[in-house]
């Protein structure tokens, strides 16, 4: 048992603050969840792309991979604290589409050409990556997708729909689950294909979450011809391959260190105003909070610590998971109720506490509470795969 | 960071489960439950013959050179087997005292004699004043020809009544000052309370107690401090039994909802039993770290009043949340005398209340935040 960091994991956190004390513009403030969220403006794309490249620079894009593949075979206990300081900053730019969720799954499933044409391009920032998976018809069961995919000499030709797909109208390619044999049970006819968006007969719609803001998209196909060298994996295992990615680096620690940083800002705003500070009902919500975040952050590593040693945290982090999405709701809450009507104040107001940050919780902190897989599904996990219940 | 225990830590957890499986059966607790002493000296005498009551003194006092670390892991097997034994108030609340802010005589004169299981010894702290904090102490001690007189009645007090000293709490002005009664001096009276976990916590009234001065541990007047490491360190301790039993009640409640069957299935495949016992899960994992967190910061001589009041305030809460659910999970049964399930819920709501419950160390915790 040890609960604290290695000399040289709190040096290489400390080398991460400092370079995003460096990046960072002075008047850097976030308030949203996912960073890019807030990113509407070219110059905010410019800052994005930028902290991008310099990120890709220090190999922090690849830091775990195999060096093989450009990588740096650090430890997922360095990436996550990577990926925790990101979210604790609010830092545009990391892209865990491509790094995070692509990349492992090419190191499973890819062939060598696969590997060899993608990997470094991640590595390197130069191509950014989406999602493709959910569908308005398929998302906690997101084995019924229908999306179609056939067959036609070298090519699969793609007609569907997707949804929910984040960043997509700032993405170069789309990794996408797709039906290829839609006479099988409903997990077997699936396959996973990667897509360039430059191809003719793909259309993106913008969907404005409630601070308007573009972040999703609805992506249409329409006869959209992909190369079978494309597929990963072998033909109907797109299921089984795109497991393989939601088990890779699934302790939650972003949700975690988002609602520390919002947790932490409410502390603050707290502390200078002392008719709020020695207010007891607040002083005890407040401390409640602090300690279910550190409770969370300990689960979150927990699952980081079983992802490092090689094993498979099956339910471990479905609870980090779960824990974090039931605390967003909560810590939005708390915030609403500290600031009273100025709650309500979104930013831009002069009158709108910590520039509107706490609206802006309330309003888009929850969603991601479902993304990866609900509270509620995350709990079916913990039920059946961990306490061994009957389904 | 590191989530598991080493070789050396789970051997330990491994034979301290065993020991307990064997020497500890639901049975026994029963039947201590109904006894007046409260505790098993068979069971006492053995854990000490196996080293646990003295694992935390240095080998010259009798003890292992162990880390409270390791004690955490004991404490958690008993909260598991809610062995009835005094091991929180003579080790902890006493043993830990007298190595820290003893004199060398002391430390000679006790705590060989609390690591072979010979004494019993208990703190008396908390008064009706019902607080954990030095304005709760009206009990007083007055200097007089070397002693001093001790008036005033301390409540809530664990295994009193078959102390062979008890670690008195005590006003001398304004300060606080520990003194190290005899339980037979003339002048204590102890009445036993009627607990909900049916442990043997007392009343005990000092009516003119002489102590002689040098039983004074640590300095005069400097008491408090000493108590409020202590209360941190019974704190983690009184986390670590309630996670045991917790995780024990859990265990059970998934057994039985597997069992279970009503409309043709068992109940634990219906979604919201199972969202339930997730929750319970959730709880008692989120409990075990935050408690082996402090446990190990308190062992590493790390600053954690933080970490230490956050476990104990989530311990409290998180643990006796799992037990209602546990004992409602199991239907009416799970409120009869005759199934176990209740046993964890009582002792659970005791542990919860003792050394400062959830309201008690959020305070401290908004202070540790800068409120």
């Amino acid at each position: 048992m040890r609960f604290q960091f290695s000399e040289e994991q709190e040096r290489f956190r400390q080398e991460v603050r400092d370079f995003f004390d460096r990046e960072l513009p002075a008047n850097w403030t976030v308030g949203e969840w996912l960073p890019e969220e807030s990113l509407e403006t070219e110059d905010d794309w410019a800052l994005f792309s930028s902290l991008r490249r310099k990120m890709a620079e220090k190999g922090w894009l690849s830091m775990w991979w195999p060096k093989e593949y450009g990588g740096q075979e650090r430890s997922r206990v360095e990436f996550a604290i990577l990926r925790e300081e990101i979210f604790y900053r609010g830092v545009p730019g990391f892209d865990g589409f491509g790094s995070m969720m692509l990349a492992p799954l090419l190191l499973t499933y890819g062939t060598e050409e696969q590997k060899r044409k993608h990997l470094p391009r991640i590595a390197r920032a130069e191509v950014r990556w989406c999602q493709g998976f959910s569908e308005p018809n398929a998302g906690s069961d997101l084995a019924s997708l229908t999306t179609r995919a056939v067959e036609d000499g070298d090519y699969f030709v793609i007609n569907g729909q997707k949804c929910w797909t984040s960043v997509g109208h700032r993405a170069d390619w789309v990794f996408l689950l797709v039906r290829t044999d839609p006479t099988v049970p409903k997990h077997k006819g699936l396959s996973f294909l990667l897509v360039d968006l430059k191809t003719p007969g793909i259309t993106m719609n913008p969907v404005y979450n409630l601070l308007g803001h573009r972040h999703w998209n609805e992506v249409f196909f329409d006869g959209v011809r992909v190369p079978k060298e494309n597929l990963v994996g072998e033909k109907n295992q797109g299921w089984y391959v795109a497991a393989a990615l939601l088990n890779i680096e699934r302790s939650a620690i972003e949700t975690c260190a988002g609602l520390r940083r919002a947790l932490d800002r409410l502390l603050s705003y707290v502390k200078e105003r002392d008719t709020l500070a020695s207010n007891p009902v607040i002083r005890q919500k407040l401390a409640a909070l602090a300690t279910k975040v550190e409770v969370c952050r300990l689960l979150c590593y927990r699952t980081v610590w079983l992802e490092d040693k090689g094993l498979n945290p099956a339910y471990e982090s479905s609870m980090g998971k779960a824990f974090a999405a039931d605390l967003i709701p909560e810590v939005a809450d708390a915030g609403l109720q500290v600031l009273g009507l100025y709650g309500q104040l979104g930013r831009g107001s002069k009158w709108a506490p910590l520039n509107g940050a706490v609206e802006q919780v309330y309003l888009a902190y929850p969603p991601w509470a479902l993304a990866g897989g609900s509270p509620e599904a995350q709990k079916n996990i913990i039920a059946t795969m961990g306490l061994g219940l009957p389904r | 960071m590191d989530f598991g225990l080493s070789e050396e830590q789970e051997m330990l957890r491994s034979m301290a489960r065993d020991f307990l499986t064997r020497e500890c059966p639901v049975s026994l607790v029963r039947e201590i439950e109904a006894d007046e002493r409260g505790y098993s000296p068979e069971l006492w005498r053995k854990m000490a013959g196996l080293g646990w009551l003295g694992l935390v003194f240095p080998e010259e006092y009798g003890g292992s050179g162990g880390s409270f670390l390791d004690v955490t892991i004991l404490l958690e097997e008993m909260g598991r087997s809610l062995a009835p034994v005094p091991f929180v108030p003579a080790v902890v609340l006493c043993g830990l005292p007298i190595l820290t802010a003893g004199t060398q005589e002391q430390k000679r004169e006790f705590l060989p004699k609390i690591a072979t299981g010979e004494a019993i010894l208990t703190m008396a702290l908390t008064e009706p004043s019902a607080s954990y904090t030095a304005e709760g102490i009206a009990t007083r001690a007055t200097p007089r020809r070397g002693d001093y007189i001790i008036r005033g009645t301390k409540l809530f007090v664990p295994y009193a009544h078959v102390a062979r000293y008890l670690l008195c709490v005590v006003r001398t002005g304004p300060g606080i000052t520990l003194l190290l009664v005899d339980g037979e001096s003339p002048g204590i009276k102890c009445t036993l309370l009627n607990t909900i976990a049916s442990d043997r916590q007392s009343e005990v009234i000092f009516d003119g107690v002489r102590v002689p001065q040098r039983n004074t541990l640590g300095k005069r007047d400097e008491g408090w401090g000493v108590v409020e490491a202590t209360l941190r360190q019974a704190a983690v301790a009184e986390c670590a039994l309630m996670l045991g039993g917790a995780q024990r009640a859990l265990e059970m409640t998934v057994d039985y909802v597997k069992e279970r069957v009503q409309y043709g299935r068992p109940i634990g495949s219906f979604q919201v039993v199972q969202h339930k016992c997730v929750d319970m899960a959730v709880d008692v994992e989120g409990a075990r770290y935050i408690t082996y967190q402090a446990a190990w910061k308190l062992s590493q001589g790390l600053p954690c009043i933080r970490e230490v009041s956050m476990a104990k305030a989530w311990v409290g809460d998180a643990c006796s949340r799992t037990c209602a659910e546990a004992c409602h999970l199991h239907g009416a049964i799970g409120y009869t005398q005759e199934h176990d399930v209740q046993l964890y819920l009582r002792r659970i709501k005791a542990a919860d209340l003792t050394f400062g419950d959830a309201t008690f160390h959020h305070e401290i915790v908004a202070q540790q935040l800068g409120l």
